[in-house]
């Protein structure tokens, strides 16, 4: 188990981290998801002792990390880029951790040789790193990380610079490899996508701290903040006030019963609950809007909005339609939202009309750093 | 059949023309280049080993036992090749580890410094001589302190006139060399591979051991070979600060020539220089070859972080005393030196120096070196600037297998000595027109040494041109010239100011070749500098020291102008 207690990190007198709380479970993957600067990376180097710690405490498996150097962590890291040794072939690469150890030659090339079987790559140790697709630097690197058996596998966007059809293939074959090695595994990215599909656990990080954890499942469903939701790529966000039992939204108002809330007891509910009315914003999950057939009728507690199809986007199995709503606001604000049509919507110019549901719409927490 | 062979045809057809008008270009821009190093550098040195093999006009092929029977030839290059070697290993040992703390280590001042230590770089070698000969002389402040601290019971320190005194001052002169070549490699190196190491298990040696040292192996191979190149052919600082017995093969070529009136010992030497010279730069060719490894580098200020850890700010802080002792301190001794009078500190020396017309040794007013100094310089920087431009852009066009060829070529002047040039110049330069007394020949010699510098400085940023930027101009319509004028010449300009301000440098401080050109009424400040060292008397000295001074402030602004350019390829190979 990885325990990160009140960890605080900075550059000269750029604080990158902030008094973080992050806990890993034994064999759990965690996905630590934000934005390029958040601070992310340097978490990673901290972990592995390559950047001293401002203040606070490292566990691994109940051993204090602080004050032991690098080469005494027994942690693997995979680099960003993965860092190769340009000079060596494949073998040296993923031996050099058991060598500088100190196995013995017959050892260090029976791991050299179940690591690159782990990551589908047997038989190429005599290969220069030079000579290696970005897929196989890749795979390498991963080999070359697991190879001297640590403890910890810590990734750093292992899948930043591939292209787009190899990530989806490593996205499939990944969990099965960490499932394979059995050890507990940080994987730092910024892409949501990447998180979702490998994290038992997700924690979103900005600015240095974690905004949010959970698994991607309960992130989805309800995101606490506004930069969490976006971050994961809810972006139909409204501003709303509540006020009393009512949800006021620019659309128009939804009951405050079927709008759903960050976990329960959580404060966008609280706020409300004080009797004054209270400003924040609501995310409407994509399932929540529905383009309405010209003859159907909305369900119960839907609210129907007018407006014109401004564009349709072709994505296979269905279609995206941007709808530019009609003025439903006082300040003469154009809002446009997404909905997803299984069916030929029509094309841009059309009048529809939109379903809104509000069970897919979630009040988020007002954002205290904006 | 003929259906097939007609698109074979035409596409042939203007390919062949293009390589043909490329050749055209290349042949164009290497015809000044060629004709300029012909006449200036292999006639005089084809005519240097004629005179060595055929003394009496008719070969006589047992000169060359001389090369290796000759006792005294034999005492000279085993002295020079010694020298040379340990020249070479004490400069790494000292300026590898100052390489790691200029390029990797982050302290307030480290700009300013890596400036500084490439002064001596570009500083005069006569400079350099009399700086050491004022740190290590009776009089240095070593010994000043010395006294202050024992009494007069104190021993003066005297390393004048010792191979001690010859090796400091070239680890002073080429610790540039190794701090901006290594050191440029250095902190481009991607810092995450040492990190890889370290995670992985290594200790902080090991890890230095087993990527970094590897890594670096090009650029120290490369810093070394120029550096025994350097010290090998070394001429100034061994004639000011050698010797009995401690002359290198230039100093002897020096002393056969003007003392002994032996040419052909002189040109034995000579060949046995040229020799040595074109072997080591095949051994450097093959070395640099060898060990390039094709890595990702990464922008050099990301690289460099503060020291923490003992270890870490205790070789800051050793590299820094190093700095101060070696390289700072003989520039600030020669100052002090120079405001130093029979009746105590004044201004006396440059007094003197500036306006005394008649008094001094020379012959002419000392402030006339000054101006002669300053208009060969700048003749030889525009002559090295127009061939080494014509060259560099002819090797740039090229690029299949001759380039490995052209490049080593243009390598060959810069090992070569000065003093074979201008003993060349001397013996040969009476024919097709008679030079031998013209006051010409003292810029054609000084851009002849400075010409390499410059091909070296522009062949590199040619090279990284984006070809696409010039098919691009071409597509859009400029023909050859235009794409010349329109792209190369606004990216290499920059480098140009840096080939020319390093030519300046080069051509004002150049001693070996102008001490035997240089007409007696025509002294430069090198030259001059040289006689007043020669000469007894407190107030020459002082005056040589006032020279040196305002020398090294003149090469010292030509390479601080352009170190703010940023091109940064002084003193790096």
């Amino acid at each position: 188990m990885l325990a990160l207690h009140d960890v605080t990190l900075a550059y000269d007198d750029h604080v990158v981290v902030e008094r973080l709380d992050l806990v890993a479970a034994d064999r759990e993957v965690l996905c630590v998801l934000g934005p390029s600067g958040c601070g992310k990376s340097t978490l990673l180097r901290a972990v592995a002792g390559l950047e001293p710690l401002r203040s606070g405490t490292i566990h691994l498996d109940g051993r204090d990390l602080s004050g032991l150097r690098p080469d005494q962590r027994q942690v693997g890291l995979m680099f960003q880029e993965h860092a190769l040794f340009p000079h060596r072939s494949v073998a040296d690469n993923v031996g050099f951790g058991p060598r500088v150890h100190g196995l013995d030659a017959e050892v260090v090339r029976e791991r050299v040789s179940s690591a690159l079987e782990l990551v589908g790559l047997a038989g190429t140790e005599h290969r220069r790193v030079d000579q290696l697709s970005g897929g196989e630097r890749q795979r390498v690197a991963l080999a070359r990380a697991v190879a001297p058996r640590p403890r910890l596998l810590m990734l750093d966007e292992p899948l930043g610079s591939l292209d787009r059809a190899l990530q989806t293939r490593l996205l499939q074959e990944l969990p099965e490899g960490f499932a394979e090695l059995g050890t507990t595994v940080v994987y730092v990215t910024h892409d949501q996508d990447e998180a979702l599909a490998l994290a038992d656990r997700v924690a979103v990080m900005r600015a240095g701290r974690i905004e949010q954890q959970g698994p991607p499942d309960r992130l989805w469903r309800a995101p606490r903040t506004r930069f969490v939701a976006g971050f994961l790529g809810l972006d139909q966000q409204l501003p709303v006030e509540v006020m009393g039992d009512t949800v006021h939204t620019p659309l128009g108002q939804l009951p405050r019963a079927e709008v759903r809330r960050a976990e329960a007891g959580a404060a966008a509910g609280d706020v409300a609950d004080s009797g004054s009315p209270a400003a924040t914003y609501a995310v409407l999950l994509p399932e929540s809007i529905r383009l309405l057939a010209p003859a159907e009728t909305a369900r119960n507690n839907e609210l129907v909005v007018t407006g014109t199809v401004r564009r349709r986007r072709f994505r296979g199995d269905h279609q995206q339609v941007s709808v530019e709503l009609d003025d439903h606001t006082s300040s003469g604000e154009t809002v446009t939202l997404n909905a997803l049509a299984l069916r030929d919507a029509g094309g841009p110019g059309t009048a529809v009309r939109l379903a809104i549901d509000p069970r897919g719409v979630h009040l988020l927490q007002p954002d205290e750093r904006e | 059949m003929s259906l097939a062979a007609r698109p074979a045809g035409t596409r042939r057809g203007p390919r062949r023309q293009r390589r043909l008008r490329r050749g055209l270009a290349t042949a164009g821009l290497l015809a000044l280049p060629v004709v300029f190093l012909g006449w200036f550098f292999a006639w005089p040195v084809t005519a240097i080993v004629w005179e060595g093999l055929a003394p009496a006009g008719e070969l006589e092929l047992g000169v060359l036992s001389r090369a290796v029977t000759d006792p005294a030839v034999r005492s000279v290059a085993w002295f020079t090749l010694w020298q040379a070697v340990l020249s070479t290993i004490l400069t790494l040992l000292v300026a590898l580890p100052g390489a790691y703390t200029l390029s990797r280590q982050r302290f307030r001042g480290r700009g300013f410094l890596q400036a500084a230590v490439t002064v001596p770089f570009v500083l005069p070698t006569v400079v350099v001589g009399s700086a050491f000969l004022a740190l290590l002389g009776p009089r240095s402040p070593v010994n000043a302190a010395l006294v202050g601290l024992l009494g007069d019971a104190a021993p003066t320190l005297d390393l004048r006139r010792t191979v001690t005194a010859i090796l400091l001052a070239h680890v002073f002169f080429n610790y540039a060399v190794v701090v901006r070549t290594v050191g440029g490699l250095w902190s481009m190196l991607d810092p995450r591979l040492e990190d890889a190491a370290r995670v992985l298990g290594a200790s902080r040696w090991r890890a230095f051991r087993e990527v970094t040292w590897p890594l670096l192996t090009p650029a120290i191979a490369a810093s070394a070979a120029i550096v025994f190149l350097f010290t090998f052919t070394s001429f100034g600082v061994v004639l000011i600060l050698g010797g009995p017995g401690r002359a290198t093969i230039e100093v002897e070529i020096h002393r056969a020539t003007t003392q002994l009136l032996d040419l052909p010992l002189a040109s034995t030497l000579a060949l046995l220089q040229l020799v040595a010279v074109l072997a080591s730069l095949a051994v450097y060719g093959r070395l640099t070859r060898r060990a390039q490894v094709q890595q990702r580098l990464v922008a050099s200020d990301t690289t460099r972080r503060r020291p923490h850890g003992r270890a870490e700010r205790a070789l800051l802080t050793t590299n820094l005393v190093v700095i101060i002792a070696l390289v700072l301190s003989p520039l600030a001794v020669l100052v002090e030196r120079s405001l130093i009078t029979a009746e105590g500190y004044g201004l006396d020396n440059w007094r003197r120096l500036l306006t005394d017309d008649a008094a001094t040794v020379l012959a002419v007013p000392a402030a006339d070196a000054v101006r002669n100094s300053l208009l060969f310089g700048v003749s030889a920087t525009l002559v090295a600037l127009v061939v080494g431009t014509l060259a560099a852009s002819a090797a740039a066009l090229e690029r299949g297998r001759l380039t490995g060829l052209v490049d080593r070529a243009l390598m060959v002047p810069l090992g070569t000595s000065a003093v074979t040039v201008g003993f060349g110049f001397l013996i040969a330069l009476d024919r097709p027109l008679d030079l031998r007394g013209s006051p010409l020949l003292v810029p054609l010699a000084q851009a002849l040494i400075a010409t390499p510098f410059v091909v070296r400085t522009l062949l590199p940023v040619l090279r990284s041109i984006d070809g696409r930027l010039r098919e691009a101009a071409a597509v859009l319509g400029a023909r050859p010239v235009r794409v010349w004028r329109e792209v190369d010449l606004p990216i290499v300009g920059r480098a140009l100011l840096v080939a020319a301000g390093f030519s300046f440098a080069i051509a004002v401080g150049e001693f070996g070749a102008t001490v035997f050109v240089a007409r007696a009424n025509l002294p430069t400040m090198p030259v001059a500098i040289f006689r007043l060292l020669g000469r007894p008397g407190v107030a020459n000295f002082g005056q040589a020291m006032a020279m040196s001074t305002l020398l090294a402030a003149i090469t010292a602004a030509a390479l601080l102008a352009i170190d703010r350019l940023r091109v940064g390829q002084i003193g790096r190979f």
